[in-house]
């Protein structure tokens, strides 16, 4: 047994970090740090930066555009990009629409797309809950009806991240009522601007805009744009569901996340010491560290069996329930930190910093309660907690 | 031994109780707190009408001599509507000051004109350094022939932007930490030298940071004797405590309802989501949190006003840390079981949580009163 990462894969590591460094917008990293909100514009220059250098694409093989990386590399690309403060890239056209239409789509689709996709230059954005349709995808009922060669979508789809940036939306809709209702799914590329989508913002506690609701009002769809057959939806779903992408983000996230509460923890005084000489606060955070690293190990395993071509399954909802907690966690002890200074809230500045304003209290303390608000939705948001239970619960021990 | 409420402490619930139906509806609530002020004067008046801001005074000084059980009662009502005028800041934390560290002259002037609606009250007792130690205090106020010379600042003052008069603590003797040597003193809104920036804090309610830069105040704005105020201030805390844990208690039943609604209506999976015995068991521990904090704000009201300072304080931080506990938890687990509805601002739950989030970091969290009952136990 060998945890280390190979000369090669460590002089990788040291590209990556030369790379970002370098070509990283200083703006950018700047809003990465203060939690302030990107623009379309903001994540268009740096998705486009790593498209020229050929990293956006980064799960793709080299004949399709991509740079054809090992897990390794992957894992390495996203931790280093977390762990310098890039933005998250809005991943559904590179890693959701892309690798379906790469094996689902035509090539007429394939020519029309994928560039755009490589290139960062058209965003997207993936509608797959309803009102009625969360944890249970398959009550869905977003409604496309078949009218000469187009189709016609009625219906509405919730909880779209950044749906308020997207040129194109990749959305599951209903075809067929009759059977069961799997079967009756269908895979349609819509675009965002076509007559009859209207896009309503959802503000969420935390007092950010990230998600939102979208409307179809008679919105014709080509059968062109239907990826597969009709009825081939659910399977091209979990299809996607194999090509979730690594947990290095996420562990690289958190161990950002304790950095900043440990220089709260040292600026912050309490009885005229920091925060940091205090024994009861040093257990607790130091509970944390540990827990940090036992879900670090546990996503680097996983790394290792995706490494070696074994099946990744109920592992990954180990390390997404654990890590879905541990951010809770530290964002809720960094609030902690914050003590009265966390409960100022200013939604303009949470989502575009102070500007000239001086700030309320100290920066950093100031959206301690947002993000711990935020964080609320990672035991919510792509499979609740009690739902990977219930996958760890069937697929591995069988109940 | 009775747990009951009295004839009359139930009347007084029932018009608080109708008070909240009529005028806190979840959309009533987020019209009214996305206004500048905030709250409504109109409502602050009927408060007044109803006798609930002279409630918990003398009635030698204007008030209707409520217990520490008759706060309870109004402030349970008002958490499960999430009241947002300046009840607390005013009565409970301005009130408060008054009655434990007021002159029998500033009482007789200030208390009626509190009980009239007419004078809002503000307690600066937190300063950027202090955490929650109210004995950090690093505000001074020099003397200065017969007056005082007030410099420093206090930090998050819940309900400072429309308060008339602050009651600070400032320090008139006596090292950075000392109990002795600190004096609460009253300073008008408008005195030369004060300015307070407002602010919505995250429950949708307003506090402000007020800056004392050179204010002069004559020796009638000092509360009873100079360098003995903390006491008369940790006291006010105290009894500030015990009403919050029943405002939590309120809203953590209003959560707990909404909660149990939508897992008994919300299907998935062919069936309600409550029908999953992993979400009744949830819900049996939310349940169970809330009769613990029950628990707790009554025993908060009925021995609040010890007269021996240590059981006060044990009465105080215990319910503290079960307020804190419960409202942790139950906040938590109701938006996990709402999933992504309960994640947005245009849906009551959010709210709650939010409201007992802060709750649960005011006047001290549940860390700090476990310190601190064991410090007196």
């Amino acid at each position: 047994m060998d945890m280390t990462f190979t000369p090669a894969e460590q002089a990788f590591r040291r590209e990556v970090q030369a790379f970002v460094a370098e070509n990283l917008p200083a703006p950018i990293a700047r809003k990465v740090a203060d939690g302030v909100e990107m623009t379309r514009d903001d994540m268009s220059t740096w998705m486009q930066i790593l498209a020229k250098q050929g990293w956006l694409a980064t799960n793709w093989e080299q004949k399709d555009g991509g740079p054809g990386w090992s897990t390794a590399q992957k894992h390495i690309f996203e931790e280093e990009c977390a762990a310098a403060g890039a933005p998250d890239i809005i991943p559904f056209g590179t890693r959701m629409v892309g690798p379906v239409l790469l094996a689902f789509g035509t090539p007429e689709q394939k020519a029309k797309y994928l560039p755009g996709i490589v290139s960062g230059e058209m965003l997207w954005c993936q509608g797959y809950s309803e009102p009625g349709a969360g944890s249970d995808l398959a009550q869905l009922q977003l409604s496309a009806k078949l009218d000469g060669d187009e189709y016609v979508v009625n219906g509405t789809k919730i909880w779209t991240t950044q749906a308020h940036m997207a040129d194109m939306i990749f959305v599951l809709a209903r075809t067929d009522n009759s059977g069961r209702k799997q079967d009756g799914v269908t895979c349609l590329l819509i675009d965002m601007k076509a007559p009859g989508v209207t896009v309503r913002p959802i503000i969420t506690i935390d007092g950010r805009h990230r998600f939102n609701q979208e409307f179809f009002d008679d919105v014709r769809v080509p059968v062109a744009d239907r990826v597969g057959e009709a009825g081939d939806g659910w399977r091209i779903a979990k299809y996607l569901l194999g090509h979730e992408r690594s947990n290095a983000a996420g562990v690289a996230g958190a161990v950002r996340m304790l950095k900043k509460l440990r220089a709260i923890a040292k600026a912050e005084r309490a009885e005229g010491e920091t925060l940091m000489q205090d024994q009861d606060f040093r257990r607790t955070l130091a509970d944390v560290e540990t827990r940090l690293e036992v879900l670090r190990m546990t996503a680097m395993r996983n790394l290792a069996r995706a490494s070696a071509d074994k099946p990744v399954g109920a592992e990954a909802s180990v390390v997404k329930l654990g890590m879905a907690e541990i951010r809770k966690d530290i964002s809720e002890l960094s609030m902690q930190a914050g003590a009265y200074y966390a409960n100022p809230f200013d939604p303009k500045a949470i989502r575009e910093g102070w500007g000239n304003q001086q700030p309320i209290g100290a920066d950093y303390i100031f959206k301690l309660a947002p993000d711990y608000f935020e964080m609320r939705a990672r035991s919510i948001a792509g499979g609740s907690n009690e739902i990977q239970k219930n996958i760890i619960a069937k697929r591995t021990l069988g109940l | 031994m009775d747990f009951e409420l009295s004839e009359d402490q139930v009347l007084l619930q029932e018009s608080v109780t109708r008070f909240v139906a009529d005028n806190y509806s979840f959309e009533q609530r987020r019209k009214l707190v996305d206004t500048d002020q905030g709250y409504s004067d109109k409502q602050w008046s009927q408060f007044a009408e109803l006798g609930w801001l002279g409630m918990p005074f003398a009635e030698d000084v204007g008030g209707y001599g409520g217990t520490p059980v008759e706060t309870m009662v109004v402030l349970e009502e008002f958490g499960k509507g999430l009241v947002a005028e300046p009840y607390i800041s005013t009565i409970v934390l301005g009130g408060g000051a008054l009655v434990h560290g007021g002159t029998a002259a500033q009482q007789q002037e200030l208390i009626p004109q509190v009980a009239e609606g007419n004078l809002k009250l503000a307690l600066g007792f937190a300063e950027r350094q202090s955490r929650y130690n109210l004995a950090d205090v690093q505000t001074k106020a020099e003397k200065s022939g017969v007056d005082y010379v007030l410099s420093g600042m206090k930090s998050v003052v819940f309900g400072a932007p429309t308060a008339n008069k602050f009651i600070v603590s400032a320090r008139t003797g006596g090292a950075a930490r000392d109990e002795g040597g600190i004096s609460l003193f009253l300073v008008d809104a408008d005195a030369s030298g004060v300015s307070v920036r407002g602010y919505p804090t995250v429950d949708g309610m307003r506090a402000g940071e007020v800056t004392l830069d050179g204010v002069k105040v004559g020796a009638d704005a000092l509360m009873g004797a100079e360098g003995e105020g903390f006491g008369a201030l940790e006291t006010t805390i105290d009894y500030a405590i015990a009403a919050t844990a029943a405002e939590a208690v309120g809203a953590m039943s209003a959560l707990n309802d909404m909660t149990l609604e939508y897992i008994k209506t919300r299907e998935q999976f062919g069936q309600p989501i409550g029908k999953f015995q992993v979400l009744q068991h949830r819900m049996v521990d939310m349940f169970i949190a809330h009769e613990e904090a029950k628990s707790m704000a009554m025993m908060a009201a009925m021995r609040i006003d010890d007269e021996d300072p240590n059981e006060r304080r044990k009465a105080a931080s215990a319910t503290k840390v079960q307020i804190a506990k419960s409202a942790r938890f139950v906040g938590q687990q109701a938006i996990q079981l709402h999933g992504g509805i309960g994640m947005t601002d245009e849906y009551a739950a959010g709210h709650y949580f939010k409201r007992l989030t802060m709750i649960d970091r005011s006047y001290g969290d549940g860390d700090y009163h476990l310190a601190r009952f064991g410090a007196v136990s």
